[in-house]
Formats: C-alpha cells, structure tokens, sequence
C-alpha cells in the first residue's frame, strides 16, 4: 500500500483557480451560453446573405434592415425584461400582453388625450404599475400560485381593455406619441433608443444593486432568503410591478408603431417574453438568468422574423421554426441538470 | 510517508473478513480542484470501515465515485474480485453497493414509501405494486426501529431526523453488500445514534459491509473496526485499528498538526450584563407550549435536548420564522412582531438554521454572496452593492473559520458539507447581530476548524453578543454554555448554570419519556 503519490500537484491546482476566477464575473457557463446565441445569430444572418444575396450588397439596405430588426425587437425586448426579473424571481408573468392592451386603451381615450402625450404616458405606466401590483398583492399576500394569479390576470384585463374601448379601434392623434416609432435621433429610430435604455437599466438593476441581489435570492432559495431577514413577500410584490412598469412602457411604443390602441393588441406577447427569456439562460425555476442572455433570445427571434419577412415566407412557417427554437433551447438546458437530485432540488423550489 | 505505511489489521478484531472492495490510486479532479489524489481503501466484509479525514478532504468525493456518481479520472476499483465502473448510480446499486449520501436526497412531495423505492420501484405489468411497496416499508422502518412512520406519509413533513430515517430505508430497501454512510449521525441525537449502532451492527454481522464516516471520533471508536484516513484527497493511514488507535494519532494524520480537542476557556461572567433576550409563555401547539428564557448580553446559552424535542421549532419561532400562537419575544425590552424575520433582523437577531441546504443556502451563487446574504443591503451605497466590502468580509470570515478551498467566488455547491456549514454560520458574524440563535452550528464540521469555530462564538459573547445554542452534543453544549437548560416533549424541564451540571444529568432528564415524545413528533 503505497501512498505516496506525486506530490507538487499544489502548483497547478491554485493557478487554476485564480485563473478561474479571473473572467468568472457572469458565470461561465452563462458566458458560453450567450456566445451560442451570439453564433445562432451569426448563423441566421448568414442564412440571409445566401438567401438574398441582392440585398445584403446594397450597404444603406443593409444597414436600415438592422434598425428594421431591432426596431422588431424593441417593443417585446422591453416587456422580456420585466418578464426576466419575475422568473429569476421564482415567478412567471402571463399577463403582459393583456396589460399592455389594458395600458394602451386606457392611454389613448379621448378623455385621456385630452392631457396630452405626457397624461397618455403617464396613464400607461400607472396602469402598468397598478396591474403588476394587483398581480404581486395577490402572488405575495393572496398566496396564489404566480401561473394562476396571472393567468386570471391575462383574461381580466383584455376583458377590461375590450370593455373600456366598446371593441374599437383607438386611433392616437399624439404626434408626440406617434413620433416615437416614425422619427430617428442620429440615424437611429428612437424605438431602439427606449430599448437601449430600458435593457441597461435592467442590467443595473440586476447585477449593481440589492433589488438585484434580493431577486436572484428570493428565486433561488426562498427560505433561505426569507432566513436572511429579506422581506420575501414585498419583494415579490415590486417584482410584479416592475413587470407591470415594462408592460406600460411596451404599450406607448406599440401604440406609437400603429398610431392606434386596441384589445386585441400584443395578443401572445407572453409567449414571447418567456421564450426569449428562457433561450436567453433564465432558468424557469428561477434563481439564475441575464438581462444580456433574455436580449439576445429576442434578437433571435426577431432576426428570424425578419428573414422569413424577407425571403416572403408564411408566419405559418415561421411559428413551426420558432417552437421548434423553443424545444432545443429548453432541451439544452435539461442537459445543464447533472443528476435527478438536483433537479429534484431545483423542482422543490419553486412549488414550495 | 513512511509513518503512513499502517499497521495491518491487528487480529483483535474476531472478523477477518474477505476483501470485498479495493480501491488504488483513484484521482477525481473537478475543474481547478484535485478531489481525489491517489486514494487507497481496502474493505472487507462483514466490517465497518471508518473513513476520517478534514472538511473537503475528499470523502464524499470518495463515495460518490464509489457510487457512480462521479467517474474517477484515474486509478482501480475492484469489487468482489472484478473490475468496477459503474456508469451511474443505478448500475451501482445494481451491483450490490448502496448509498446514503451526506447531503439527504429525497423527494420531499412524494411519499416515505415512494422515497424508500425511489427507482426500484416494484412493479407488475409496469403497474407499481402500492400494497407491497408500503408492506416491505413498513417492514424496514421497523427494522430501523421507526415503526411509528407511517409508509404513507409525505417526506416533506417529516422532521430532519426522520428524514434520515427514510434515506436508512432507502438504503435498506436494496439487497446490498456493501452500505455507504456519509456522517448519517450529524442530524441524530444521542438514543438515535445508538439505534443507528444496533442496526449497523445487525448488518455486519450478516456479514454487509459498511463504510461509515464521521467527524465525531467517539463514535468511529465504538462502531468502528478499522480506520482509512484521508488528507487533501489523498490516504495518509489506511487499516488502522478503530479502537486501540490513539486519538493524537488520528487527528494528526488527518490534519497535520495537533489540535487540543477542547472547548476554549469561558470569559469571566459580566455581572450585571444587559439583559437582550426575554421569551415568556411561548407556545405552538403540537411543537412547544409554555417555554420561558431569557438571554442578557454577552452570555452562551446552550439548550439540549431530543431531536423532536421542539428545539428548532422554538428558535424558528424566536427568530420570527414561524408564528408564535401564544407569548412574547422581547428583544432589548422591545416586543418583537410575531412571525416576522425581517423584524427580528432589524432588532438585531441572527439565526443559523438546522438545515443549511434547503433552509439557508444559494448553491448556484458564489460563496461569498451566500456569506452576506444578510448583510449586503448594509454594505450598499443608496442601493447598489458593494462588491468590494463584500469580498473583503467574506474573505475575512473565510479566513477565521478556515474554508477550504479559499477562493470565495466560487459556487457554494462545489464546496464539501462542512465548508458549507461554515458557511452558514460565517453568515451572521458580519453585521451587527447582537443575538445569536444557533441551530447545530457544528454539524459536519471536522475536529480542528470545529475548535476555532467555538473560539469565534466566544470571541463573540465576550464583545457582548448573546447566544442561544442549540445542539445535539451534549458535551458540546455544556463546554461552550454558560446557563444550560434542558428541554423535553416541547418543554423546559431544567435550568442550571453550566458548571452545576453534568453530562448524566442532563442525557437523564433529556431521555426521561423519550419513547413517547417520538411517537408524537416523528
Ligand atoms: N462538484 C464539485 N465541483 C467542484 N469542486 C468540488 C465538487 N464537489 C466537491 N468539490 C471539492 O472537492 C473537495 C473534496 O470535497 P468532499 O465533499 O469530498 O469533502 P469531504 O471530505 O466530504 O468534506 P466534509 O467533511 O466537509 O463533508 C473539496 O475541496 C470540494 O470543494
Ligand atoms: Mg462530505
């Protein structure tokens, strides 16, 4: 029975380790995640060089096609932060789409126009707001399960936004409002600007301050946060109404897109959040997730939509491609899952 | 590292059992850690072989090869006389090696019996035979001397100790000839730990091998036959005698160095300290009625008593954590809001709770945001956090409490249960918590960071901090107490200070009518 085995392994093994810790900021399993969606971009735009190749030669095509894309993903982009927030959180928002109905035919009223385009946006946020909080009283100190809560939620308030517009379209005479999806500052649509500041504020929030911290903790062990003295049921609370704050953002750019309002407006915008959010790396069960990783799930899928757009391909098409995205995304992320335990583990968490 | 060549098996053990497993020179590595280095184990039938070595030394590492959840990197097993890889746990199992892991396992929303056949459940025509199932569980809990455990009952209410009954079960439930334990006494109390031995010494002398770690050496003396002793993922003595081996020996070879297995010197009492702490006529039903206690400023209360005693529901409750039904909670002659922790923390309370995976624990996060998972709003500058301060203090609590590896960015899952535990309690060391609740600190956590820990929680009292400790060990509580009490059924049955009682005493009083306490609360 010899023991002795080689000894200067010591060496190697702490540099390891401070190298490790040198990029290991964001996590590198993250990391290597948004690197693979930064390919399947790469890839699809590749896709869409050889498909149309006349097209990507014009270099002004080129270049408003990007805007085209991102001004897609401006307006959805938006809401999946909010939407991220609540899944780290160890929640799930189904209502965003119906709030952002709700918001944006209670701001375009006649009696609410009459303010201006500041009461208009002021309305849409404070409907936003209000819902979410509605959502996060009910979640937090009702005790409903976030799917049911909001669920109700979704058909509520379409129902509420169909009643408040007698089922009409509401135009926006704002040209204030309107601006906002016509007009470009610097060449680039205002749109993506709104988007830009509403993804960088969401990281901050995030990663920089304790709203941040408290969500990623109250998601990813709820009694363990609660035990640290982290007022869970508040925090809840605020995460639904950050949501509801996105969605009223959401509703004055939708509304400014079609100089109109109406019920059935952001119909399955739900659907979108949470899949981008989810191929973005956020973990349904909550407790892990990135502002940058739920971005680039929606750039993918508007990057998809915009190359079936211009291949002329059907929608039909294009929501097979899309739910198949959705499958291996989801696939991916059960291979994270190293043994049953852990996903046991993890399932606990969130039906607690 | 000649001193490590063991002694063979003195032959004072009347078993000579065949050599059933044997382990040479197994390497695991995980990414910038070498688990494993070079390992030798030799187990026979019909033994128990004791496995000793620090927090991460590579234990469960060890096991968890051995039960085919992780793929050693280098080096041989051989079990029964063959090559052995198993794939994965099942193909383990299968083999004849069954597995009860450090951290528990179960499947908290399904039932004991279903915990109990987790994956092997007996079937016909792909039907689950229930009937069966709870007939051969039932069997088994009586085996394990927990007949009053109802097959049906679901895992999740179960108190921890119960829980580490089914994973027993579990482990039972299989045909094994070799049964792994890693630290299954750290969530018993003293009568379970004797219940523990009678069954352990039922399997062996089937002629079942057993693995057993521990960090509590009294116990490797009384159930073990021969000791391995692991150090930095490598053996360092292997075969020793269990008993005859002198304890100096033992920690030496697991850590190095010698360590004064003492608990540190006592502070001199501070008369007329501040009274922090004043709990009158608390009660819950079902859990504890009546309990009166009171903390002042600087002073260690130990209180010991049952697993079931109602010991960790009354500090949950204290701390806010459960809502009291009846009594008061004052804190510095402020009455606390029931049922509210961020209330307690405000006033300056801190607890470390009983189960640090599931109660306290970010195992995705890195390590030194699960340490001030308390404190980081404090630290923060008008809601951004502090990343730096945060780094700075977890490191410090790194260094007081010797965490291995010391590299606080990394996730707390990779780190082993004792440094996880450490963890844990590092956790209310920062801030200004002026009362500690204090539930099984210690649990997992090896010989020699075990004595700075009890050095820290001095250090503590003696700047004024109140503590109220809870812990199965009586030695444990009254080397560290100043004031002991004793509970019992839900209820405080004894105060002393704690030079004015002894360990007798206080396992009498505690065990008065334990049989049915149990029946009540498990
Ligand atoms: N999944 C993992 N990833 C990375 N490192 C790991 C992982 N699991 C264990 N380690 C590391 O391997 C080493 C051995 O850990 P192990 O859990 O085997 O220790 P142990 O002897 O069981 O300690 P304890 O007495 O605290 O339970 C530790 O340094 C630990 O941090
Ligand atoms: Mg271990």
């Amino acid at each position: 029975m010899t023991a002795t085995t080689t000894a200067p392994v010591q060496e190697p093994e702490k540099h390891a380790a401070a190298k490790q810790s040198w990029w290991r900021d964001d996590s590198t399993e993250q990391m290597r995640r948004n690197l693979g969606l930064v390919g399947v971009l790469a890839v699809l735009i590749v896709i869409g060089i050889i498909t149309k190749p006349e097209l990507y030669s014009d270099g002004t095509w080129v270049r408003n096609n990007i805007f085209t894309i991102l001004e897609l993903a401006s307006v959805i982009g938006v809401v999946t932060v909010g939407m991220t927030f609540v899944i780290i959180g160890g929640g799930i928002d189904l209502s965003v789409g119906a709030i952002i109905a709700l918001a944006g035919v209670w701001s375009t009223t006649l009696a609410t126009q009459d303010f201006g385009p500041g009461g208009m946006i002021f309305c849409a946020l404070a409907v936003g707001i209000g819902v979410g909080v509605v959502n996060g009283i009910l979640i937090a100190y009702g005790r409903l399960v976030a799917f049911i809560a909001t669920l109700a939620m979704m058909v509520a308030a379409r129902g509420l936004a169909a009643q408040i517009s007698g089922k009409q379209t509401q135009v926006s005479t704002s040209s204030f409002i309107n601006g906002l999806a016509a007009n470009d500052f610097l060449g680039v649509p205002v749109l993506v600007y709104i988007l830009a500041a509403v993804v960088a504020a969401g990281w901050v929030l995030l990663n920089r301050t304790t709203f941040g911290r408290r969500t990623v903790a109250v998601g990813g062990n709820v009694e363990a946060a609660r035990l640290a003295g982290i007022n869970v049921k508040r925090h809840t609370l605020l995460l639904y109404a950050l949501s509801g704050l996105c969605c009223g953002i959401a509703a004055v750019m939708l509304t400014s897109q079609a100089n109109s309002a109406q019920a059935a407006m952001a119909n399955l915008y739900e659907l979108d959040a949470i899949a981008a959010a989810i191929i973005g790396g956020t973990l349904l069960s909550g407790g892990r997730g990135t502002i940058i990783g739920s971005l680039l799930g929606v750039l993918v899928f508007s990057t998809i939509t915009n190359l079936f757009a211009i291949n002329n391909l059907s929608t039909e098409v294009q929501n097979m491609v899309k739910g198949g995205i959705i499958v291996a995304a989801v696939l991916i992320q059960q291979v994270q899952f190293k043994s049953l335990s852990q996903f046991f583990s993890k399932n606990k968490i969130t039906t607690s | 590292m000649t001193e490590a060549q063991a002694p063979e098996p003195q032959a004072t053990e009347a078993q000579e059992g065949q050599v059933v497993l044997r382990l040479t020179d197994v390497v695991k590595t995980f990414p910038g850690v070498r688990a494993l280095d070079g390992v030798q184990l030799e187990v026979r039938a019909g033994e128990v072989h004791c496995l000793l070595g620090q927090n991460g030394a590579g234990k469960s590492t060890l096991i968890k090869v051995l039960a085919g959840v992780h793929r050693p990197d280098e080096g041989q097993i051989e079990w029964l006389g063959q090559d052995f890889a198993p794939a994965n746990p099942q193909a383990a199992m299968k083999a004849g090696i069954a597995t009860i892991y450090q951290e528990l396992d179960l499947v908290e929303d399904l039932s004991v019996a279903e915990n109990a056949f987790l994956g092997h459940e007996p079937k016909v025509f792909g039907f689950v035979r229930r009937g069966y199932m709870a007939r051969h569980t039932r069997e088994i809990l009586g085996k394990l001397g927990h007949a009053e455990i109802p097959p049906s009952r679901l895992v999740r209410s179960l108190p921890a100790a119960g829980k580490q009954v089914v994973s027993m079960a579990r482990a039972l439930s299989h045909d094994a000839r070799l049964i792994i334990m890693d630290e299954p006494s750290a969530v018993l109390a003293h009568d379970e730990v004797a219940n523990l031995f009678r069954i352990i010494r039922g399997l062996t002398a089937q002629g079942i091998a057993v693995i057993y770690i521990s960090h509590r050496l009294e116990e490797i003396r009384e159930i073990g036959d021969r000791v391995t002793v692991l150090k930095d993922g490598r053996t360092t003595a292997a075969n020793l005698p269990a008993r005859s081996t002198p304890t100096r020996d033992l920690v030496s070879r697991m850590t190095g160095r010698t360590i004064e297995y003492v608990f540190p010197e006592p502070a001199p009492a501070v008369s007329g300290a501040e009274e922090l702490l004043r709990v009158e006529g608390l009660t819950r039903s079902g859990e504890f009625a009546d309990v009166s206690l009171s903390v002042h400023s600087g002073e260690i209360v130990g209180i010991a008593g049952l697993v079931g005693s109602g010991r960790s529901e009354l500090l949950e409750t204290i701390f806010g954590a459960r809502r009291a039904e009846a009594g008061t909670v004052r804190m510095a002659g402020k009455v606390l809001r029931p049922g509210s922790v961020s209330a307690a923390v405000r006033a300056g309370l801190g607890m470390a709770p009983e189960e640090r995976k599931s109660q306290a624990l970010l195992l995705g996060e890195p390590i030194y945001r699960n340490v001030t998972l308390s404190t980081f709003g404090d630290y923060a500058r008008v809601g951004f956090t502090n990343a730096g301060r945060e780094l700075a203090e977890a490191n410090r609590i790194a260094d007081q409490l010797d965490l291995r590896p010391r590299d606080v960015r990394r996730a707390v899952r990779t780190l082993s249960g004792g440094n996880q535990q450490k963890v844990v309690v590092g956790r209310w060391l920062l801030g200004d918590t002026r009362l500690l609740l204090l539930d099984e600190p210690t649990r997992g956590v090896d010989v020699g960071a075990r004595a700075e820990l009890y050095q820290v929680i001095r250090d503590l009292a003696a700047q004024g901090v109140g503590v109220l400790l809870v812990s199965s060990e009586v030695p444990e509580v009254l080397g560290m107490a100043d004031r002991v009490l004793v509970m019992r059924e839900g209820r405080m049955v004894h105060e002393a200070p704690a030079g004015q009682i002894d360990e007798d005493t206080v396992l009498d009083l505690v065990m008065a009518g334990s049989l049915q306490v149990e029946e009540v609360t498990i």
